[in-house]
């Protein structure tokens, strides 16, 4: 490691620890621990600020924030899965003398021959830990992977098949009482003819044509061809639609990680 | 003139409190007084259809008391009973001006609201007042049975779209396995990975393939491991470097089934190692700052970006840009499209992220959906067509045909 990045560090670690003093006797008489709440915001002020320092380059304080907050939820997930998923819910309903040694309410109810069918698959996917019987866990793999495209393929029918050919039955003349009616009573009202006739029009144009664009098996050349190219423009305006919609999401987490350290740390109310 | 006070005002208390215990009791009175309510009539009780049984549906036509008339009736209680001659117990209620009530049982037996299958029950209906005890109860209905059904009329619809996209996908499976020449036309995306892979060998770079933060049950993981499956032939095949950083368990165990396999198929078992595809963390952000760090790290020629993608397509696809590598992405969450196709070289929309694996795999079985899949789509313009002249001319009947009951 170089002579400057040490010293910058160095300097970064003196920095954090008066920035932990002064918060520390900020928070004095109106905190009870005091100096363990000076820590922990002056820590979360360091961590954000590590991350952050990847928009310069990489570098060793995001580095570190980096693998704690790895290490740190990969242990949380896996100590999540076995006492909220062995030990909360398979042992009360499987065996009162594991329930008891796990001290967790044991449920006689609820008892299921059927829930030994995970433990058993459970155990075939562990079996990837044998050189001579890894095979074995492809068989867990197998029934994970098969029964949830079997029960996917008719929940996808109805919902992104059934469902949205039902959603494009519009009528593409609404409330029609002639062409003079039309233009006498036209308006920019919501709910008004012209916007609701134009809103159902694009609905039935974008889908024949986003369709179109989305045929696989037939060359996009001729009218074909340019429906298609109909259809992706559809696609990139609404793309480009949800883009600004979500970036907005993502100033407001912005701004609030921003009034975190104004706020919270440095006591600025700006 | 102190005393005059404090009498005044004891007398004003004791007349005060006598004046409130007159009113109570006219209030008292008037509750007492409230004349029973005219019963319901009409209460008809019948299983409720297309379930697993344990539920009825009780209807009736409401009190004519019920904001009307005395305009006495509060709400309606539920009676249920195993036998005409009681006892009857209170199973629930509904405010006045209602007059259905779902009874949806539970299916514990021990549950108090467990409601027994093929047993004859008997219902009740009170019209309460705001005393509760001045009701009048309706005549008792019964007996009825509650029973479960083996098919849900209601998702007709979703059996004849099984059964013509079953057939179809079946027809053309067996005309591809004939060996049947099937057209798919070229998508820039998938010829882009070829150009990928060749790019990383010359440049002694590693591929990193990221399989996004989707289960090993979703359709696009599913897609992006035949994609996986492919791309880890060829890079056997040029002695790439390959990285797969996975945020699920089940899906590292599953990539590293495939990319075994297809070391395996490239003639090159021995090139493969365990270590090229392993489990970073299923916190999504965590999961984004390693392979962020990965990506400023090994600094890969190529990433490719393919399944199930959040909030964090547009951190991996701008860190990947600035690393100056080639990125290629496939997805089918709309939300997430947009960045990937502003940050990426190449972007599979929806739909092409299927078509990409059946296009790289050329297996009948891919090719033949994929085919099916389009006549799929024929069909639905067709009936979309169909649909809204139907819905110009009011024609309820076509398309009521399309609603799915839950």
């Amino acid at each position: 490691m170089k002579r400057t990045t040490l010293i910058l560090m160095a300097l970064v670690v003196i920095f954090f620890a008066l920035s932990w003093i002064f918060k520390a006797m900020a928070f004095k008489g109106v905190e009870e621990h005091y100096i363990l709440q000076g820590f922990l915001v002056t820590l979360a002020a360091f961590l954000t600020l590590s991350i952050m320092s990847f928009l310069y380059k990489d570098n060793p304080f995001y580095k570190f924030a980096e693998h704690l907050f790895v290490g740190i939820s990969a242990a949380f997930w896996m100590s999540m899965g076995f006492w909220s998923t062995i030990v909360g819910n398979l042992f009360p309903r499987l065996s009162e003398g594991m329930s008891n040694f796990f001290k967790v309410h044991y449920i006689p109810g609820d008892y299921n021959f059927f829930f030994y069918v995970p433990v058993i698959l459970g155990i075939l996917l562990l079996m990837r830990l044998s050189r001579n019987y890894g095979w074995i866990s492809r068989w867990s793999l197998a029934f994970i992977v098969g029964t949830t495209a079997g029960l996917n393929f008719i929940r996808y029918l109805r919902s992104d098949f059934i469902n949205q050919v039902s959603s494009t039955f519009v009528p593409l003349l609404v409330d029609w009482q002639g062409i003079g009616h039309f233009f006498s009573s036209l308006n920019l009202s919501a709910s008004g003819q012209f916007i609701m006739m134009l809103a159902n029009w694009v609905i039935f144009l974008g889908v024949m044509c986003g369709i179109i664009y989305f045929f696989f098996s037939k060359e996009h050349t001729g009218l074909f061809g340019r429906a298609s190219r109909v259809g992706i423009w559809i696609l990139m305006i609404t793309f480009g639609a949800s883009f600004g919609y979500t970036v907005m999401g993502r100033i407001s987490l912005l701004v609030g990680r921003i009034t975190f350290l104004f706020r919270d740390w440095l006591g600025l109310n700006i | 003139m102190r005393y005059i006070f404090v009498i005044f005002s004891l007398v004003f208390l004791t007349f005060s409190a006598g004046l409130a215990q007159v009113d109570t009791l006219g209030a008292d009175s008037t509750l007492l007084n409230i004349a029973p309510p005219a019963p319901i009539s009409n209460l008809t009780v019948y299983d409720k259809a297309n379930d697993h049984g344990h539920a009825l549906i009780l209807e009736w036509k409401p009190s004519p008391d019920d904001a009307a008339g005395k305009n006495t009736v509060m709400m309606y209680e539920i009676y249920r009973s195993e036998s005409p001659d009681g006892p009857f117990e209170n199973i629930g209620s509904v405010p006045s001006g209602n007059s259905r009530y779902d009874n949806i049982g539970i299916l514990e037996k021990e549950a108090r609201d467990y409601i027994p299958d093929n047993t004859d029950l008997y219902y009740r209906v009170d019209a309460v007042t705001i005393n509760p005890e001045i009701r009048t109860s309706s005549e008792i209905f019964g007996p009825v049975r509650s029973y479960s059904n083996w098919f849900h009329r209601g998702r007709v619809p979703v059996l004849f779209a099984v059964l013509i996209f079953g057939g179809l996908m079946m027809y053309f499976v067996s005309v591809a396995r004939k060996g049947a020449e099937l057209y798919v036309r070229p998508l820039a995306g998938i010829a882009a990975v070829d150009d990928a892979i060749g790019r990383a060998t010359e440049m002694g770079r590693p591929i990193l393939y990221i399989l996004g933060l989707g289960t090993a049950d979703m359709i696009s993981t599913i897609a992006s491991f035949t994609i996986l499956s492919r791309v880890a032939k060829q890079v056997a095949e040029y002695q790439t470097q390959l990285i797969v950083p996975c945020y699920d368990p089940i899906v590292m165990t599953v990539a590293q089934e495939v990319v075994k396999s297809s070391y395996l198929d490239a003639g090159h078992p021995d090139a493969y190692n365990d270590d090229m595809v392993f489990y970073i963390t299923t916190n999504q952000f965590a999961y984004v700052a390693a392979v962020n760090g990965i990506m400023m790290r090994e600094l890969p020629a190529t990433n490719v970006y393919m399944g199930k993608f959040y909030a964090e397509s547009l951190i991996l696809a701008e860190t990947g840009a600035v690393a100056g590598s080639i990125q290629i992405a496939g997805t089918d969450e709309v939300g997430q499209l947009p960045f990937f196709i502003v940050a990426c070289d190449y972007t599979l929309i929806g739909e092409e992220l299927y078509a990409a694996s059946a296009y790289l795999g050329r297996e009948p079985l891919m090719l033949g959906s994929l085919k099916a899949q389009d006549y799929a789509k024929a069909a639905v313009i067709i009936l979309s067509i169909l649909g809204i002249i139907a819905a110009n001319f009011g024609w309820t009947a076509f398309t009521n045909i399309f609603k799915v009951l839950d």
